[in-house]
C-alpha cells in the first residue's frame, strides 16, 4: 500500500517536469519576441537565453528527481 | 537515391523488429540498468580502486580528448585540418565564453574551465554511443564536478577580496529593512548553486537515456509494429545529441557566471 | 517497494517478484547482486570508486591540456595571426613596389618622349640649315642672273636710245632741209638731245 502511494506521488511529481517545460517555453518565446524586434541585439544575448533556460529547467529536473526517488528509493 | 535509402532503412527496421521483438510480447523495460556501476574484470565488489566501467569510459574520454586536442593539432598547420579545426573551435568557444561572461581577468582560470568543459562534453557524447556507460549521469560524478567548481570559486573570492566577498550577499541597493531577508535568500541561493549544477547535468543526461531505454522496451514488445518506437528513438536521439552539448555549455557558462561573482562581488 | 530496500533476503525478493512481475524480477536480481536500490545513482557503495576515478581523470585531462594541448593551440592561433599580419604587410609592400614601378615607367615614357622631341627638333634644325644654304645659293644665283639680265636690258635700252637719237637727228635734219633751211648738224644734234632729255 505504501509503495502504491509512492507511485502516485511519483506521478504527481512528474507533472512538475511538464510545468517546468512551460517555463522553458516562456523564456524561449520571450527571447524570440525580443529578438525579432531587435535582431541586432539577439546574438549577444544567447548566453543569457541559455542561462535562463537552465534555471527554469533545473526546477523541472528537481521534480523529476523527486519522482525517481519516490519510485526507486522510498 | 534518398528515397531508396529510406525504404531500405524502413525494411531493416521492420525486419529487426520481427527478429528481435520479444517473443512473448511482454513489456520488459529496465531504464535504470544502463547506469549500473560494475567491475570491469568480473566480480561483484566495487572497492575504491576497483577498475569498473566508470574507469573504462573515463579512460576513453581522456583518449578522445587527447586524440582531438593533442593528435589533431600535431601538425600545427596554418591552414587547419578537420580535427585541428575542431580543437581550435573548442578552444575559441570556451575562451570567448570565459572572456565575455566572466571578464578579461578570468582568463587565467581558462585551463580549469576548459578541462571541466572538455570532460563533460566528451563524456556526454561518448554516453550516446549505444551500449555505452554515461559517467555524467551519476550524481557522484557531477556532484564532485559541481563541488570542485563551488569550492574553487568560493576560495578564489575570499582570497581576492577577503571579508569584502561577503558583500555579495548584502544587497546594498535594497531598502535597509529588507536587506537581512535578502541576505538570507542570497546565502541560500549561493549554496543551492552546486546542488543545481550537479542535479541539472546528471538529471538531464539520466532522463534522456532512460527515455531512450523506455522506447527501446516498447520496440521490444511491439514486434512488427516496433518501427514506431524506433522512429521515436531516432528523433529523441537527435534531441539528446543537442542536450549533450547544451548541458556541457550550460555547466560551463554557469561556472563563468559564478566566477564573475567571485572576481567582482559588489552587487 | 520492499524488494528495493536494502539487504532483503533472497527468498523475500523472490516472493515479492512473484507479486510484481518481470520488471521487479530484474531489479530483484540486480539488488541481490549489488545490494543497492533500484537507482544505481543512489548506490552509495560505488561513490568512492567513481569519485576516485573522476579525480584521476580530471587531473590527467588537466595535465594533458595545460602541458601540451593549450600551449600548442595558443601557439597555432598566434602563429596564424602573425602569418596573416605578415601577409598583409607583404601585400602592402608589393603594392608600394608596383606603384614605384608604375612611376618609373611613366618617368621613362616621359624621358623617351622628350628625347624624341629633341631629336626631331635637331633634325628639323639641320634640314632648315641645309634649306637656308640652298635658298641662299638659289637667291644668289637668281640675283646674279637678274643682274646680268638687267645689264643686258640696260645695254639694249642704251642702244635703243642711241638709235632713237640718230633717227631723230636724221629725221630733224631731213625735216629742216625739206623746209628749206640749211641744216646745221651741230645745232640739230643739240636740239634733239635737249628735247630727248626734256
Amino acid at each position: 500500500m505504501e509503495g502504491d502511494l509512492a507511485y502516485i506521488g511519483a506521478g504527481l511529481a512528474g507533472m512538475g517536469t511538464g510545468i517546468a517545460a512551460l517555463g522553458v517555453g516562456n523564456v524561449a518565446a520571450n527571447f524570440l519576441a525580443g529578438a525579432l524586434r531587435n535582431p541586432s541585439a539577439a546574438a549577444s544575448q544567447t548566453a543569457t537565453l541559455f542561462i535562463g533556460i537552465a534555471f527554469a529547467e533545473a526546477l523541472g529536473i528537481f521534480s523529476f528527481l523527486v519522482a525517481l526517488l519516490l519510485m526507486f528509493a522510498v | 537515391m534518398g528515397k531508396l535509402f529510406f525504404y531500405v532503412a524502413l525494411a531493416l527496421v521492420l525486419v529487426s523488429g520481427i527478429i528481435f521483438g520479444s517473443p512473448d510480447g511482454k513489456l520488459a523495460i529496465h531504464p535504470m540498468d544502463q547506469f549500473t556501476v560494475e567491475p570491469f574484470f568480473g566480480g561483484a565488489h566495487v572497492g575504491l580502486f576497483t577498475v569498473t566501467n566508470v574507469t573504462l569510459w573515463m579512460a576513453l574520454a581522456i583518449a578522445a580528448i587527447a586524440a582531438i586536442l593533442v593528435m589533431g593539432t600535431a601538425r600545427r598547420s596554418i591552414v587547419p585540418s578537420r580535427s585541428q579545426s575542431v580543437a581550435e573551435l573548442a578552444y575559441g568557444f570556451v575562451y570567448k565564453m570565459v572572456e565575455d561572461v566572466a571578464g578579461k581577468d578570468a582568463v587565467k582560470f581558462f585551463p580549469y574551465i576548459f578541462t571541466v568543459f572538455m570532460f563533460i562534453v566528451t563524456s556526454n557524447f561518448l554516453g550516446l554511443i549505444p551500449m555505452s556507460f554515461t559517467t555524467t549521469s551519476h550524481f557522484a560524478v557531477t556532484g564532485v564536478l559541481a563541488l570542485v567548481v563551488f569550492v574553487a570559486i568560493t576560495v578564489t573570492g575570499f582570497v581576492l577580496h577577503g571579508a569584502k566577498f561577503l558583500a555579495l550577499f548584502w544587497v546594498s541597493s535594497a531598502p535597509l529593512p529588507l536587506r537581512p531577508v535578502l541576505a538570507l535568500i542570497e546565502v541560500i541561493s549561493y549554496f543551492v548553486r552546486p546542488v543545481s549544477l550537479c542535479i541539472r547535468l546528471a538529471g538531464n543526461i539520466m532522463a534522456g537515456h532512460a527515455v531512450l531505454k523506455v522506447f527501446a522496451g516498447f520496440a521490444g514488445a511491439l514486434g512488427a509494429a516496433s518501427f514506431l518506437p524506433i522512429f521515436a528513438i531516432s528523433a529523441f536521439y537527435a534531441l539528446e545529441v543537442l542536450v549533450a552539448f547544451i548541458q556541457a555549455y550550460v555547466f560551463t557558462i554557469l561556472t563563468c557566471v559564478y566566477l564573475k561573482d567571485a572576481l567582482h562581488p559588489s552587487h | 517497494m520492499a524488494s528495493n530496500s536494502h539487504d532483503t533476503s533472497h527468498e523475500a525478493g523472490h516472493a515479492h517478484d512473484a507479486a510484481h512481475g518481470a520488471v521487479d524480477a530484474a531489479h530483484g536480481a540486480h539488488d541481490v547482486a549489488h545490494g543497492a536500490s533500484g537507482m544505481p545513482q543512489l548506490d552509495f557503495s560505488t561513490y568512492g570508486n567513481q569519485i576516485f576515478w573522476l579525480l584521476v581523470t580530471l587531473v590527467v585531462i588537466f595535465m594533458i591540456l595545460s602541458r601540451v594541448a593549450l600551449p600548442r593551440i595558443a601557439a597555432i592561433l598566434s602563429e596564424r595571426q602573425g602569418a596573416i599580419t605578415n601577409d598583409l604587410a607583404a601585400a602592402e609592400d608589393l603594392k608600394s613596389k608596383a606603384l614605384e614601378a608604375e612611376n618609373a615607367y611613366n618617368q621613362a615614357l616621359a624621358d623617351a618622349r622628350a628625347e624624341a622631341q629633341r631629336i626631331a627638333a635637331q633634325a628639323r634644325a639641320e634640314i632648315q640649315a641645309d634649306l637656308d644654304v640652298a635658298i641662299a645659293k638659289a637667291d644668289a644665283d637668281i640675283a646674279a642672273k637678274a643682274a646680268e639680265s638687267e645689264k643686258a636690258i640696260a645695254e639694249i635700252q642704251a642702244g635703243a636710245v642711241e638709235s632713237i637719237k640718230l633717227v631723230a637727228t636724221d629725221t630733224a635734219k631731213a625735216l629742216v632741209t625739206a623746209l628749206g633751211g640749211k641744216a646745221d648738224a651741230k645745232a640739230v644734234a643739240a636740239a634733239v638731245t635737249a628735247k630727248m632729255e626734256g
